[in-house]
Protein backbone atom coordinates (compact mmCIF):
# COMPACT_ATOMS: atom_id res chain seq x y z
CA UNK A 1 0.00 0.00 0.00
CA UNK A 2 1.59 3.16 -1.02
CA UNK A 3 1.62 5.97 1.42
CA UNK A 4 -0.80 9.28 0.65
CA UNK A 5 1.47 12.14 -1.01
CA UNK A 6 1.97 14.89 1.61
CA UNK A 7 1.25 18.48 1.13
CA UNK A 8 4.23 19.27 -0.43
CA UNK A 9 4.31 17.16 -2.79
CA UNK A 10 1.21 18.17 -4.16
CA UNK A 11 1.81 22.22 -3.90
CA UNK A 12 4.63 24.49 -4.77
CA UNK A 13 6.14 25.76 -2.08
CA UNK A 14 8.68 29.29 -1.65
CA UNK A 15 9.99 29.58 1.56
CA UNK A 16 11.82 32.69 2.34
CA UNK A 17 12.87 33.05 -1.26
CA UNK A 18 14.77 36.25 -2.51
CA UNK A 19 16.30 36.79 -5.99
CA UNK A 20 19.05 40.06 -6.77
CA UNK A 21 20.22 40.55 -9.74
CA UNK A 22 23.46 41.90 -8.36
CA UNK A 23 22.36 45.05 -6.49
CA UNK A 24 18.93 45.03 -8.33
CA UNK A 25 16.20 43.48 -6.30
CA UNK A 26 13.86 40.45 -8.47
CA UNK A 27 12.24 39.42 -5.56
CA UNK A 28 12.57 39.78 -2.09
CA UNK A 29 11.34 37.58 0.97
CA UNK A 30 8.47 35.52 -0.89
CA UNK A 31 6.84 32.68 1.22
CA UNK A 32 3.97 31.43 -0.68
CA UNK A 33 2.23 27.97 -1.04
CA UNK A 34 0.40 27.99 -4.34
CA UNK A 35 -2.22 24.28 -4.39
CA UNK A 36 -3.57 22.97 -7.69
CA UNK A 37 -5.93 24.90 -9.63
CA UNK A 38 -5.43 28.68 -11.69
CA UNK A 39 -3.27 30.82 -10.35
CA UNK A 40 -2.91 34.27 -11.62
CA UNK A 41 0.43 36.04 -10.74
CA UNK A 42 -0.86 39.78 -11.07
CA UNK A 43 1.56 42.91 -10.76
CA UNK A 44 3.24 45.75 -13.33
CA UNK A 45 6.15 45.20 -15.30
CA UNK A 46 9.01 44.85 -12.92
CA UNK A 47 7.25 43.75 -9.93
CA UNK A 48 9.08 39.90 -10.16
CA UNK A 49 6.46 37.80 -11.96
CA UNK A 50 8.96 36.30 -14.30
CA UNK A 51 11.34 36.13 -11.62
CA UNK A 52 8.97 33.84 -9.86
CA UNK A 53 8.46 32.03 -12.98
CA UNK A 54 11.63 31.62 -14.10
CA UNK A 55 12.62 30.54 -10.11
CA UNK A 56 10.48 28.00 -10.46
CA UNK A 57 10.94 26.23 -13.12
CA UNK A 58 14.70 26.48 -12.51
CA UNK A 59 16.07 28.69 -15.37
CA UNK A 60 17.54 30.56 -12.68
CA UNK A 61 18.52 30.22 -8.78
CA UNK A 62 17.71 32.01 -5.79
CA UNK A 63 19.91 34.18 -3.78
CA UNK A 64 18.48 32.76 -0.35
CA UNK A 65 15.68 30.19 0.52
CA UNK A 66 14.07 27.18 -0.70
CA UNK A 67 11.92 26.24 -3.68
CA UNK A 68 9.88 22.99 -3.81
CA UNK A 69 7.54 22.16 -7.03
CA UNK A 70 5.34 19.09 -6.14
CA UNK A 71 8.43 18.43 -3.85
CA UNK A 72 11.17 18.94 -6.31
CA UNK A 73 13.98 21.11 -5.99
CA UNK A 74 14.10 23.41 -9.32
CA UNK A 75 17.99 22.15 -9.63
CA UNK A 76 17.40 18.78 -10.80
CA UNK A 77 15.52 19.59 -14.15
CA UNK A 78 15.89 15.81 -14.79
CA UNK A 79 12.92 15.09 -12.61
CA UNK A 80 11.45 19.04 -12.30
CA UNK A 81 11.09 18.97 -16.16
CA UNK A 82 9.19 16.06 -16.28
CA UNK A 83 6.18 17.53 -14.34
CA UNK A 84 6.44 21.30 -15.19
CA UNK A 85 6.08 22.53 -18.55
CA UNK A 86 6.95 26.22 -19.44
CA UNK A 87 5.75 28.99 -21.92
CA UNK A 88 8.25 31.48 -21.63
CA UNK A 89 7.66 34.69 -22.54
CA UNK A 90 10.28 35.11 -25.23
CA UNK A 91 9.19 35.56 -28.57
CA UNK A 92 12.28 33.05 -30.15
CA UNK A 93 12.33 29.71 -31.73
CA UNK A 94 15.10 27.92 -33.37
CA UNK A 95 15.66 28.82 -36.78
CA UNK A 96 14.45 26.24 -39.39
CA UNK A 97 12.15 24.25 -37.79
CA UNK A 98 8.07 23.80 -38.79
CA UNK A 99 5.74 24.06 -35.86
CA UNK A 100 5.84 20.33 -35.55
CA UNK A 101 9.30 19.74 -35.49
CA UNK A 102 9.69 22.31 -32.93
CA UNK A 103 7.25 20.24 -30.43
CA UNK A 104 8.04 16.87 -31.65
CA UNK A 105 12.32 17.59 -31.54
CA UNK A 106 11.75 18.62 -27.82
CA UNK A 107 9.32 15.60 -26.97
CA UNK A 108 12.95 13.43 -27.99
CA UNK A 109 14.68 15.26 -25.33
CA UNK A 110 12.41 13.75 -22.58
CA UNK A 111 13.38 10.25 -24.15
CA UNK A 112 10.15 9.48 -25.79
CA UNK A 113 10.51 6.77 -28.52
CA UNK A 114 9.87 8.64 -32.24
CA UNK A 115 6.17 7.17 -32.33
CA UNK A 116 4.85 8.21 -28.97
CA UNK A 117 6.79 12.18 -29.96
CA UNK A 118 4.97 12.25 -32.87
CA UNK A 119 1.72 10.95 -31.10
CA UNK A 120 2.35 13.56 -28.27
CA UNK A 121 3.34 16.33 -31.12
CA UNK A 122 0.14 16.13 -33.06
CA UNK A 123 -2.61 15.58 -29.99
CA UNK A 124 -0.71 18.72 -28.43
CA UNK A 125 -1.34 20.69 -31.79
CA UNK A 126 -4.82 19.33 -32.07
CA UNK A 127 -5.19 20.81 -28.51
CA UNK A 128 -4.53 24.18 -29.58
CA UNK A 129 -5.73 24.26 -33.20
CA UNK A 130 -2.30 24.36 -34.55
CA UNK A 131 -2.08 21.34 -36.41
CA UNK A 132 -2.87 22.49 -39.65
CA UNK A 133 -0.21 24.82 -40.01
CA UNK A 134 2.22 22.40 -38.16
CA UNK A 135 3.94 21.92 -41.57
CA UNK A 136 4.53 25.01 -42.17
CA UNK A 137 7.68 27.12 -40.32
CA UNK A 138 7.79 28.52 -37.14
CA UNK A 139 9.12 31.77 -38.93
CA UNK A 140 5.88 32.08 -41.15
CA UNK A 141 3.88 32.28 -38.35
CA UNK A 142 1.72 35.22 -36.73
CA UNK A 143 2.43 36.18 -33.52
CA UNK A 144 -0.72 34.62 -32.37
CA UNK A 145 0.24 31.46 -33.89
CA UNK A 146 3.67 31.72 -32.21
CA UNK A 147 2.23 31.81 -28.81
CA UNK A 148 0.21 28.78 -29.55
CA UNK A 149 2.55 26.95 -30.82
CA UNK A 150 4.65 28.10 -27.44
CA UNK A 151 1.98 26.22 -25.58
CA UNK A 152 1.30 23.07 -27.19
CA UNK A 153 5.53 22.91 -26.98
CA UNK A 154 5.07 23.74 -23.01
CA UNK A 155 2.09 20.90 -22.85
CA UNK A 156 3.05 18.22 -24.92
CA UNK A 157 4.71 15.85 -22.15
CA UNK A 158 1.29 16.56 -19.61
CA UNK A 159 2.66 18.03 -16.89
CA UNK A 160 1.36 18.56 -13.51
CA UNK A 161 2.30 22.10 -13.51
CA UNK A 162 2.05 24.38 -16.16
CA UNK A 163 3.40 27.90 -15.79
CA UNK A 164 2.74 30.51 -18.55
CA UNK A 165 3.88 33.59 -18.81
CA UNK A 166 1.63 36.64 -20.49
CA UNK A 167 0.08 33.34 -22.40
CA UNK A 168 -3.12 35.17 -23.83
CA UNK A 169 -0.34 38.36 -25.86
CA UNK A 170 -1.02 37.83 -29.07
CA UNK A 171 -4.33 35.99 -29.03
CA UNK A 172 -6.65 36.85 -31.27
CA UNK A 173 -10.26 36.83 -29.43
CA UNK A 174 -11.39 33.20 -30.60
CA UNK A 175 -7.79 31.93 -29.66
CA UNK A 176 -7.87 33.56 -26.61
CA UNK A 177 -11.20 32.18 -25.11
CA UNK A 178 -10.14 28.25 -26.01
CA UNK A 179 -7.02 29.02 -24.35
CA UNK A 180 -8.64 29.98 -21.54
CA UNK A 181 -10.94 26.99 -21.30
CA UNK A 182 -7.57 25.31 -21.77
CA UNK A 183 -6.29 26.64 -18.08
CA UNK A 184 -9.79 25.83 -16.51
CA UNK A 185 -10.04 22.43 -17.85
CA UNK A 186 -6.24 21.62 -16.49
CA UNK A 187 -7.27 23.27 -13.10
CA UNK A 188 -10.48 21.58 -12.75
CA UNK A 189 -8.15 18.22 -13.48
CA UNK A 190 -6.13 19.12 -10.15
CA UNK A 191 -2.90 20.55 -11.74
CA UNK A 192 -1.17 24.00 -10.95
CA UNK A 193 -1.88 26.01 -13.97
CA UNK A 194 0.29 29.05 -12.97
CA UNK A 195 -0.66 32.52 -15.57
CA UNK A 196 1.05 35.76 -15.48
CA UNK A 197 -1.49 38.17 -17.41
CA UNK A 198 -1.68 41.75 -17.53
CA UNK A 199 -5.22 41.59 -18.78
CA UNK A 200 -7.03 41.64 -15.74
CA UNK A 201 -10.68 40.54 -16.38
CA UNK A 202 -9.68 37.63 -17.89
CA UNK A 203 -7.93 37.10 -14.75
CA UNK A 204 -10.76 37.32 -13.27
CA UNK A 205 -12.56 34.64 -14.99
CA UNK A 206 -9.71 32.28 -14.98
CA UNK A 207 -8.78 31.97 -11.28
CA UNK A 208 -8.86 30.36 -8.59
CA UNK A 209 -6.13 32.43 -6.68
CA UNK A 210 -4.59 35.06 -7.27
CA UNK A 211 -1.22 36.65 -5.88
CA UNK A 212 -0.42 40.21 -6.36
CA UNK A 213 3.30 41.97 -6.52
CA UNK A 214 4.73 44.49 -6.34
CA UNK A 215 8.66 46.21 -6.37
CA UNK A 216 9.52 42.34 -5.49
CA UNK A 217 6.88 41.78 -2.88
CA UNK A 218 4.08 39.91 -2.14
CA UNK A 219 1.37 42.20 -1.65
CA UNK A 220 -1.41 39.54 -1.34
CA UNK A 221 -2.55 36.36 -1.71
CA UNK A 222 -5.52 33.89 -2.19
CA UNK A 223 -8.81 33.67 -3.30
CA UNK A 224 -10.09 37.03 -4.70
CA UNK A 225 -12.93 37.44 -2.45
CA UNK A 226 -10.63 37.16 0.54
CA UNK A 227 -8.02 39.15 -0.25
CA UNK A 228 -10.58 41.49 -0.84
CA UNK A 229 -12.15 41.49 2.69
CA UNK A 230 -8.59 42.06 3.84
CA UNK A 231 -8.54 45.42 2.78
CA UNK A 232 -9.96 47.00 5.68
CA UNK A 233 -8.36 50.72 4.29
CA UNK A 234 -10.74 50.89 1.66
CA UNK A 235 -14.89 50.52 2.22
CA UNK A 236 -16.45 47.76 0.24
CA UNK A 237 -18.60 48.56 -2.45
CA UNK A 238 -22.08 46.92 -2.90
CA UNK A 239 -24.46 47.39 -5.57
CA UNK A 240 -28.21 46.64 -3.85
CA UNK A 241 -31.14 47.39 -5.92
CA UNK A 242 -34.63 47.99 -5.21
CA UNK A 243 -37.58 50.02 -5.26
CA UNK A 244 -36.87 52.44 -3.08
CA UNK A 245 -32.99 53.38 -2.44
CA UNK A 246 -33.57 56.67 -1.38
CA UNK A 247 -35.18 55.03 1.50
CA UNK A 248 -32.88 52.58 2.05
CA UNK A 249 -29.84 55.35 2.23
CA UNK A 250 -31.33 57.38 4.74
CA UNK A 251 -31.86 54.07 6.90
CA UNK A 252 -28.23 52.63 6.32
CA UNK A 253 -26.76 56.34 7.19
CA UNK A 254 -28.69 56.88 10.27
CA UNK A 255 -27.41 53.38 11.55
CA UNK A 256 -24.06 54.30 10.44
CA UNK A 257 -24.15 51.04 8.39
CA UNK A 258 -22.72 53.28 5.05
CA UNK A 259 -20.04 55.72 4.29
CA UNK A 260 -20.94 56.85 1.06
CA UNK A 261 -24.29 56.45 -1.43
CA UNK A 262 -24.87 57.13 -4.90
CA UNK A 263 -27.91 56.55 -7.10
CA UNK A 264 -28.14 55.40 -10.63
CA UNK A 265 -30.01 57.14 -12.68
CA UNK A 266 -32.67 54.80 -13.57
CA UNK A 267 -33.51 55.22 -10.04
CA UNK A 268 -33.69 51.56 -8.58
CA UNK A 269 -30.01 50.97 -8.21
CA UNK A 270 -28.13 52.25 -5.04
CA UNK A 271 -24.05 51.64 -4.62
CA UNK A 272 -22.72 51.87 -1.27
CA UNK A 273 -19.11 51.76 0.27
CA UNK A 274 -19.03 50.25 3.85
CA UNK A 275 -16.44 49.81 5.89
CA UNK A 276 -17.80 46.71 7.76
CA UNK A 277 -19.43 44.60 5.44
CA UNK A 278 -21.01 41.88 8.05
CA UNK A 279 -22.09 44.23 9.82
CA UNK A 280 -23.47 46.09 6.48
CA UNK A 281 -25.62 43.06 5.27
CA UNK A 282 -26.79 42.33 9.31
CA UNK A 283 -28.17 46.11 9.11
CA UNK A 284 -29.26 45.57 5.16
CA UNK A 285 -31.70 42.24 6.84
CA UNK A 286 -33.38 44.98 9.11
CA UNK A 287 -33.69 47.91 7.22
CA UNK A 288 -35.57 45.65 4.25
CA UNK A 289 -37.44 44.13 6.68
CA UNK A 290 -38.76 47.14 8.74
CA UNK A 291 -39.44 49.31 5.96
CA UNK A 292 -41.26 46.63 3.84
CA UNK A 293 -38.35 47.08 0.80
CA UNK A 294 -39.10 45.17 -2.56
CA UNK A 295 -35.15 44.01 -3.29
CA UNK A 296 -34.27 42.65 -6.35
CA UNK A 297 -30.20 42.05 -5.87
CA UNK A 298 -26.96 42.94 -3.19
CA UNK A 299 -23.96 41.95 -4.94
CA UNK A 300 -20.89 43.47 -4.03
CA UNK A 301 -19.01 45.66 -6.64
CA UNK A 302 -15.51 46.08 -5.90
CA UNK A 303 -14.04 42.19 -5.43
CA UNK A 304 -12.67 41.52 -8.77
CA UNK A 305 -9.06 41.59 -9.59
CA UNK A 306 -9.33 45.03 -11.28
CA UNK A 307 -10.37 46.49 -8.26
CA UNK A 308 -8.50 44.84 -5.65
CA UNK A 309 -5.51 45.25 -7.94
CA UNK A 310 -6.22 49.11 -7.96
CA UNK A 311 -6.72 49.41 -3.83
CA UNK A 312 -3.45 47.23 -3.70
CA UNK A 313 -0.68 48.44 -5.97
CA UNK A 314 -2.36 51.46 -7.50
CA UNK A 315 -1.87 52.95 -10.73
CA UNK A 316 1.91 52.74 -11.11
CA UNK A 317 1.21 49.78 -13.48
CA UNK A 318 -1.96 51.10 -14.86
CA UNK A 319 -3.40 48.06 -17.05
CA UNK A 320 -6.06 46.72 -19.52
CA UNK B 1 18.32 3.87 -17.39
CA UNK B 2 21.57 4.35 -19.69
CA UNK B 3 19.40 4.22 -22.89
CA UNK B 4 17.65 7.15 -21.61
CA UNK B 5 20.35 9.47 -21.70
CA UNK B 6 21.81 8.17 -24.80
CA UNK B 7 18.47 8.35 -26.51
CA UNK B 8 18.74 12.14 -24.86
CA UNK B 9 22.58 12.66 -26.31
CA UNK B 10 21.30 11.86 -29.66
CA UNK B 11 18.25 13.68 -29.83
CA UNK B 12 20.73 16.27 -29.17
CA UNK B 13 23.29 15.33 -31.29
CA UNK B 14 20.31 15.53 -34.43
CA UNK B 15 19.45 19.11 -33.68
CA UNK B 16 22.48 20.52 -32.77
CA UNK B 17 24.23 18.66 -36.05
CA UNK B 18 22.13 20.26 -38.26
CA UNK B 19 22.71 23.37 -36.73
CA UNK B 20 26.11 23.34 -36.75
CA UNK B 21 26.69 22.28 -40.22
CA UNK B 22 24.18 24.03 -42.16
CA UNK B 23 24.29 27.43 -40.42
CA UNK B 24 24.24 30.86 -42.79
CA UNK B 25 26.41 32.21 -40.20
CA UNK B 26 29.33 29.88 -40.10
CA UNK B 27 30.01 30.38 -43.84
CA UNK B 28 33.37 31.93 -43.83
CA UNK B 29 34.37 28.41 -41.75
CA UNK B 30 33.17 26.48 -45.06
CA UNK B 31 35.66 28.89 -46.69
CA UNK B 32 38.38 28.12 -44.36
CA UNK B 33 37.96 24.60 -44.69
CA UNK B 34 37.51 24.37 -48.43
CA UNK B 35 40.65 26.98 -49.28
CA UNK B 36 43.18 25.01 -49.12
CA UNK B 37 41.25 22.32 -51.00
CA UNK B 38 40.89 24.71 -53.79
CA UNK B 39 44.81 25.71 -53.95
CA UNK B 40 45.71 22.12 -53.51
CA UNK B 41 43.19 21.20 -56.64
CA UNK B 42 44.22 24.24 -58.57
CA UNK B 43 47.95 23.20 -57.75
CA UNK B 44 47.15 20.12 -59.15
CA UNK B 45 45.47 20.75 -62.48
CA UNK B 46 47.47 23.74 -63.35
CA UNK B 47 50.79 21.49 -62.78
CA UNK B 48 49.23 18.49 -64.84
CA UNK B 49 48.34 21.64 -67.77
CA UNK B 50 51.35 22.97 -68.13
CA UNK B 51 54.22 20.21 -67.48
CA UNK B 52 56.94 22.13 -68.18
CA UNK B 53 56.67 24.84 -65.78
CA UNK B 54 57.34 25.07 -62.45
CA UNK B 55 58.58 21.91 -61.99
CA UNK B 56 59.16 20.75 -58.80
CA UNK B 57 59.41 17.51 -56.57
CA UNK B 58 57.35 15.19 -54.58
CA UNK B 59 59.93 15.83 -51.35
CA UNK B 60 59.15 19.55 -51.70
CA UNK B 61 55.32 19.19 -52.07
CA UNK B 62 55.10 17.23 -48.54
CA UNK B 63 57.13 20.21 -46.94
CA UNK B 64 55.15 22.41 -48.35
CA UNK B 65 51.96 20.75 -46.97
CA UNK B 66 53.74 20.16 -43.86
CA UNK B 67 54.24 23.67 -43.28
CA UNK B 68 50.52 24.16 -44.83
CA UNK B 69 49.27 22.32 -41.93
CA UNK B 70 51.69 23.79 -39.49
CA UNK B 71 50.71 27.28 -40.07
CA UNK B 72 46.86 27.25 -41.99
CA UNK B 73 45.49 24.48 -40.70
CA UNK B 74 46.97 24.01 -37.01
CA UNK B 75 47.06 27.87 -36.09
CA UNK B 76 44.52 29.06 -38.24
CA UNK B 77 41.40 26.84 -40.03
CA UNK B 78 41.25 24.77 -37.02
CA UNK B 79 41.84 26.96 -34.63
CA UNK B 80 39.29 29.41 -35.99
CA UNK B 81 37.01 27.29 -37.41
CA UNK B 82 36.69 25.57 -34.16
CA UNK B 83 36.05 28.62 -32.78
CA UNK B 84 33.16 29.77 -34.82
CA UNK B 85 31.86 26.12 -34.62
CA UNK B 86 31.88 24.90 -30.97
CA UNK B 87 31.49 28.70 -28.88
CA UNK B 88 28.62 29.17 -30.76
CA UNK B 89 27.06 26.08 -29.58
CA UNK B 90 25.79 27.89 -26.39
CA UNK B 91 26.26 31.23 -27.32
CA UNK B 92 24.10 31.33 -30.21
CA UNK B 93 21.41 29.85 -28.32
CA UNK B 94 21.65 33.04 -25.84
CA UNK B 95 21.70 35.31 -28.14
CA UNK B 96 18.77 33.97 -29.87
CA UNK B 97 17.43 33.12 -26.29
CA UNK B 98 16.23 29.93 -27.01
CA UNK B 99 18.78 27.74 -24.48
CA UNK B 100 15.67 27.60 -21.96
CA UNK B 101 13.96 25.31 -24.75
CA UNK B 102 16.58 22.60 -24.15
CA UNK B 103 16.79 23.60 -20.04
CA UNK B 104 12.88 23.38 -19.42
CA UNK B 105 13.29 19.73 -20.67
CA UNK B 106 14.39 16.60 -18.25
CA UNK B 107 17.69 16.54 -19.36
CA UNK B 108 20.81 16.29 -17.10
CA UNK B 109 22.82 19.17 -18.34
CA UNK B 110 25.91 16.88 -18.37
CA UNK B 111 24.09 15.11 -21.52
CA UNK B 112 23.58 18.28 -23.12
CA UNK B 113 26.53 19.22 -23.20
CA UNK B 114 28.10 16.04 -24.49
CA UNK B 115 25.10 15.95 -27.10
CA UNK B 116 26.23 19.86 -27.86
CA UNK B 117 29.72 19.17 -28.57
CA UNK B 118 29.86 15.40 -29.96
CA UNK B 119 27.30 17.35 -32.60
CA UNK B 120 30.14 20.34 -33.14
CA UNK B 121 33.08 17.58 -33.36
CA UNK B 122 31.18 15.71 -35.64
CA UNK B 123 30.91 18.99 -37.60
CA UNK B 124 34.53 20.03 -37.63
CA UNK B 125 35.98 16.42 -38.36
CA UNK B 126 33.72 16.48 -41.49
CA UNK B 127 34.93 20.39 -42.28
CA UNK B 128 38.57 19.78 -41.37
CA UNK B 129 40.09 16.22 -41.32
CA UNK B 130 38.11 16.12 -44.75
CA UNK B 131 39.69 19.07 -45.92
CA UNK B 132 43.15 17.82 -44.51
CA UNK B 133 42.59 14.46 -46.47
CA UNK B 134 42.06 16.67 -49.90
CA UNK B 135 43.95 18.88 -49.91
CA UNK B 136 47.07 16.25 -48.93
CA UNK B 137 45.72 13.88 -52.03
CA UNK B 138 45.45 16.95 -54.41
CA UNK B 139 48.53 18.30 -53.57
CA UNK B 140 50.83 15.56 -55.74
CA UNK B 141 48.33 14.84 -57.77
CA UNK B 142 49.81 15.91 -60.82
CA UNK B 143 52.96 13.44 -60.40
CA UNK B 144 50.40 10.86 -61.18
CA UNK B 145 51.34 6.99 -60.88
CA UNK B 146 54.24 8.51 -58.79
CA UNK B 147 51.80 10.35 -56.06
CA UNK B 148 49.71 6.99 -56.09
CA UNK B 149 53.08 4.89 -55.59
CA UNK B 150 53.74 7.38 -52.72
CA UNK B 151 50.84 6.98 -50.86
CA UNK B 152 50.17 3.14 -51.55
CA UNK B 153 53.59 1.89 -51.19
CA UNK B 154 55.80 4.95 -49.66
CA UNK B 155 55.47 6.70 -46.66
CA UNK B 156 52.27 8.89 -47.96
CA UNK B 157 49.74 6.77 -46.40
CA UNK B 158 51.22 6.54 -43.30
CA UNK B 159 51.95 10.28 -43.44
CA UNK B 160 48.01 11.08 -44.32
CA UNK B 161 46.87 8.88 -41.54
CA UNK B 162 49.28 11.02 -38.63
CA UNK B 163 48.03 14.36 -40.59
CA UNK B 164 44.14 12.82 -40.41
CA UNK B 165 44.85 11.83 -36.52
CA UNK B 166 46.45 15.01 -35.79
CA UNK B 167 43.62 17.69 -37.04
CA UNK B 168 41.36 15.20 -35.20
CA UNK B 169 42.90 15.90 -32.27
CA UNK B 170 43.04 19.54 -32.82
CA UNK B 171 39.36 19.56 -33.35
CA UNK B 172 39.06 17.94 -30.21
CA UNK B 173 41.61 20.03 -28.07
CA UNK B 174 40.55 23.41 -29.35
CA UNK B 175 36.70 22.55 -29.11
CA UNK B 176 37.02 21.47 -25.81
CA UNK B 177 38.55 24.76 -25.14
CA UNK B 178 35.56 27.19 -27.32
CA UNK B 179 32.92 24.86 -25.82
CA UNK B 180 33.95 26.03 -22.85
CA UNK B 181 34.85 30.11 -23.27
CA UNK B 182 31.28 30.03 -25.22
CA UNK B 183 29.38 29.24 -22.37
CA UNK B 184 31.24 31.68 -19.98
CA UNK B 185 32.14 34.61 -21.97
CA UNK B 186 29.48 37.13 -23.45
CA UNK B 187 32.42 37.77 -26.49
CA UNK B 188 34.12 34.50 -26.92
CA UNK B 189 36.35 36.85 -29.00
CA UNK B 190 38.33 37.89 -26.28
CA UNK B 191 38.73 35.03 -24.82
CA UNK B 192 39.88 33.09 -28.39
CA UNK B 193 42.48 36.25 -29.22
CA UNK B 194 44.43 35.29 -25.58
CA UNK B 195 44.75 31.67 -26.81
CA UNK B 196 46.15 32.41 -30.78
CA UNK B 197 48.39 34.49 -28.84
CA UNK B 198 49.92 32.34 -26.01
CA UNK B 199 49.64 29.63 -28.89
CA UNK B 200 51.22 31.44 -31.55
CA UNK B 201 54.32 32.91 -29.04
CA UNK B 202 54.83 29.36 -28.37
CA UNK B 203 57.91 28.00 -30.19
CA UNK B 204 59.48 31.69 -28.53
CA UNK B 205 58.42 30.36 -25.08
CA UNK B 206 60.47 28.40 -22.36
CA UNK B 207 60.26 24.36 -23.06
CA UNK B 208 58.15 24.58 -19.92
CA UNK B 209 56.16 26.57 -20.69
CA UNK B 210 55.79 25.69 -24.68
CA UNK B 211 54.19 22.13 -22.58
CA UNK B 212 51.37 24.26 -21.69
CA UNK B 213 49.42 24.61 -24.94
CA UNK B 214 47.62 22.16 -27.54
CA UNK B 215 49.98 23.22 -30.71
CA UNK B 216 53.15 22.32 -28.66
CA UNK B 217 51.83 18.58 -28.65
CA UNK B 218 50.12 18.68 -32.55
CA UNK B 219 53.29 19.96 -33.28
CA UNK B 220 54.94 17.27 -32.35
CA UNK B 221 52.77 14.76 -34.14
CA UNK B 222 53.13 16.31 -37.17
CA UNK B 223 55.06 13.74 -39.54
CA UNK B 224 56.90 15.74 -40.97
CA UNK B 225 59.01 18.93 -40.12
CA UNK B 226 58.88 21.79 -41.23
CA UNK B 227 62.48 23.93 -41.17
CA UNK B 228 62.02 27.31 -39.24
CA UNK B 229 63.46 29.74 -41.70
CA UNK B 230 66.11 32.63 -40.62
CA UNK B 231 66.02 35.12 -38.65
CA UNK B 232 63.23 33.42 -36.48
CA UNK B 233 65.28 29.98 -36.14
CA UNK B 234 67.77 31.70 -33.66
CA UNK B 235 64.60 32.94 -31.63
CA UNK B 236 62.98 29.42 -31.67
CA UNK B 237 63.62 27.43 -28.39
CA UNK B 238 63.56 23.72 -28.92
CA UNK B 239 61.81 21.80 -26.77
CA UNK B 240 62.26 18.23 -26.14
CA UNK B 241 59.82 16.58 -28.22
CA UNK B 242 56.88 14.54 -26.07
CA UNK B 243 56.64 11.22 -27.87
CA UNK B 244 53.15 10.24 -29.19
CA UNK B 245 51.53 8.51 -26.76
CA UNK B 246 52.41 10.98 -24.28
CA UNK B 247 51.21 14.10 -26.60
CA UNK B 248 47.79 11.70 -27.24
CA UNK B 249 46.63 11.07 -24.08
CA UNK B 250 47.48 14.54 -22.66
CA UNK B 251 45.75 16.05 -24.94
CA UNK B 252 43.08 13.53 -24.44
CA UNK B 253 42.91 14.01 -20.74
CA UNK B 254 42.95 17.78 -21.11
CA UNK B 255 40.13 17.71 -23.45
CA UNK B 256 38.25 15.66 -21.30
CA UNK B 257 38.69 17.52 -18.19
CA UNK B 258 37.81 20.96 -19.65
CA UNK B 259 34.72 19.44 -20.72
CA UNK B 260 33.46 18.08 -17.32
CA UNK B 261 34.29 21.43 -16.30
CA UNK B 262 32.27 22.91 -19.11
CA UNK B 263 29.48 20.26 -18.11
CA UNK B 264 29.43 21.18 -13.77
CA UNK B 265 29.08 24.97 -15.00
CA UNK B 266 26.44 24.36 -17.45
CA UNK B 267 24.35 22.66 -14.58
CA UNK B 268 24.39 25.67 -12.41
CA UNK B 269 24.03 27.95 -15.53
CA UNK B 270 21.33 30.34 -15.48
CA UNK B 271 19.08 31.88 -18.56
CA UNK B 272 19.08 35.42 -18.33
CA UNK B 273 19.98 36.45 -22.07
CA UNK B 274 21.45 39.00 -20.72
CA UNK B 275 18.47 40.80 -19.00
Amino acid sequence: MSAAPSSTETQVVFSDVSRFYGEVLGINRVSLTIPPGVTSLVGPNGSGKTTLMNLLTGLIRPTQGDIRVLGIPPDQPEKLCRVVGYCAQFDAFPKGLTGYQFVYSYLLLHGYSAAEAAERAKTALLRVNMFGAAGRPVAAYSKGMRQRVKLAQSIAHDPQVLVLDEPLNGLDPMARAETIALFREWGEKGRHVIVSSHILHEVDRISDQVIFLSHGYVVAEGEIQGVRNEVKEQPMQILVRCDRPELLAASLFQQRAAVEAKISADGRGLLLRTRDADAFYLMLNRVVVEQGLELESVAPADDDVNSVYQYLIGAEGATV
Amino acid sequence: MNSLWMRQIAAVFRMEWRKTLFSKRGWWIYCLALGPVFLTGMHWLVTARFPGRGHHSLGEDSVVFAAMFQFFYLRGAIFFGCMGLFSNLFRAEMMEKTLHYYYLTPLRREMLVAGKYLAGLAAALLLFVGSTVLSFLFIGRHAGAAYTDYILRGPGLTQLEWYAATATLACIGYGAIFLLTGLFFRNPMIAAAIVFVWEGINPFLPSVLQKVSVIFYLRNLAPVEVPVPPPLNVMVVSADPSPAWLAIGGLLAVSALLLVYTALSARTAEISYGE
